[in-house]
């Protein structure tokens, strides 16, 4: 692997027009990074899995709920390119995402353990 | 930075003026991802509202004995497995970012490097679903056992589907650069496949969590 990966951060056109800056995409290191990161939040998740005395709480849950949360975070932005990119790609994308979520969550109430009874 | 930022823009090659100023094919890609976030949300809903609704087994994480046979079925998902699946899933978005990086840089060695690395990891993570769906097929679960199998297998089924798509995708892209190579004016081809291939991954985060370690 003799390719030079210490390249500066990229810009390029055929992301959109806005401006220059907002093109720019993480350099090697900084993918390298977040792949080690996704990597420990993995591994965090399984360990988390095996901890017999932490599932029985009521803090198993939200925080596999946010560590899932956190690793889709990061690669949407960094791998996606989302923070770096057009304005208007955020919108296309977030958009219909938090619909999707309050559509999971509403018939989780609906329908889901989350069901109110009268 | 602005130096490099204004060599990139001519590499790229410009795309047809549009009203929004944007390349439209990245807009095109980004409106599907977007509708795509309602097809796997509604899958997702699905298996989440049938969750611990199945009356017969065999069950995700608890054991079931069969009250007609007296044949034990053990907890049916594979936690170390799929986590193995799941981190050469996340290797390969970080292959796909380089092959696109190194597109954009022009340089074709490490394009098809990264091309061919990214569509081996994506082969590996649908020959640990294949190896999945036959280990639980034989231990009796099917997509007609119960609620569990029918959503798992479909939530599933498809991610697995898209996936596929996927690597084919990228082996079309893997060919053109084995042909001709792949030179920046191409770089928007790559994203645009790597936007694919990272939502892809992304919706597998949310079912790693969902399905298989949340009890």
């Amino acid at each position: 692997m003799a390719a030079d990966h210490s390249h500066p951060p990229l810009a390029h056109d055929a992301q959109g027009n806005a401006s220059p800056a907002e093109h720019t995409h993480p350099d090697w290191k900084t993918y390298r990074w977040v792949a080690l990161i996704l990597a420990l939040l993995t591994g965090m998740e399984v360990y988390i899995y095996y901890l017999p005395s932490f599932v029985q709480t009521k803090m198993f849950v939200p925080t596999l709920l946010l560590l899932s949360a956190i690793k889709f975070a990061i690669v949407v932005l960094f791998y996606m390119h989302l923070k770096y990119d057009a304005k208007l790609f955020r919108a296309l994308f977030g958009g219909p995402l938090t619909l999707a979520c309050f559509t999971i969550v509403g018939l989780l109430f609906l329908f889901g353990h989350l069901a109110i009874h009268f | 930075m602005a130096t490099a930022a204004l060599e990139t823009h001519d590499t790229h090659g410009a795309h047809p003026p549009t009203s929004t100023g944007l390349n439209s094919t990245k807009v095109a890609i980004w409106t599907f991802i977007g509708s795509e976030c309602f097809f796997f949300a509604s899958l997702i809903s699905t298996y989440l509202i049938y969750r611990g609704r199945s009356l017969v087994g065999p069950f995700p994480h608890q054991a079931w004995t069969d009250p007609a046979t007296g044949h034990v079925y053990k907890a049916i998902l594979n936690i170390p497995v799929t986590s193995v699946s799941t981190f050469v899933l996340l290797m390969s978005s970080l292959a796909m970012v380089l092959a696109h990086s190194a597109v954009v840089r022009g340089d074709r060695k490490s394009s098809k490097i990264w091309l061919a690395s990214t569509v081996i990891l994506g082969a590996t993570f649908l020959g640990f679903q294949a190896y999945e769906f036959t280990s639980f097929v034989h231990e009796g679960l099917t997509i007609h056992t119960n609620l569990f199998g029918s959503s798992f297998f479909i939530l599933t089924g498809f991610h697995g589907a898209h996936v596929t798509a996927g690597v084919i995708w990228l082996l079309t892209l893997l060919f053109i650069d084995m042909k001709r190579g792949l030179e920046p004016r191409d770089a928007i081809n790559v994203d645009v496949c790597a936007l694919y291939w990272h939502f892809v991954d992304v919706v597998w985060i949310a079912i790693f969590t969902l399905v298989y370690l949340i009890k």
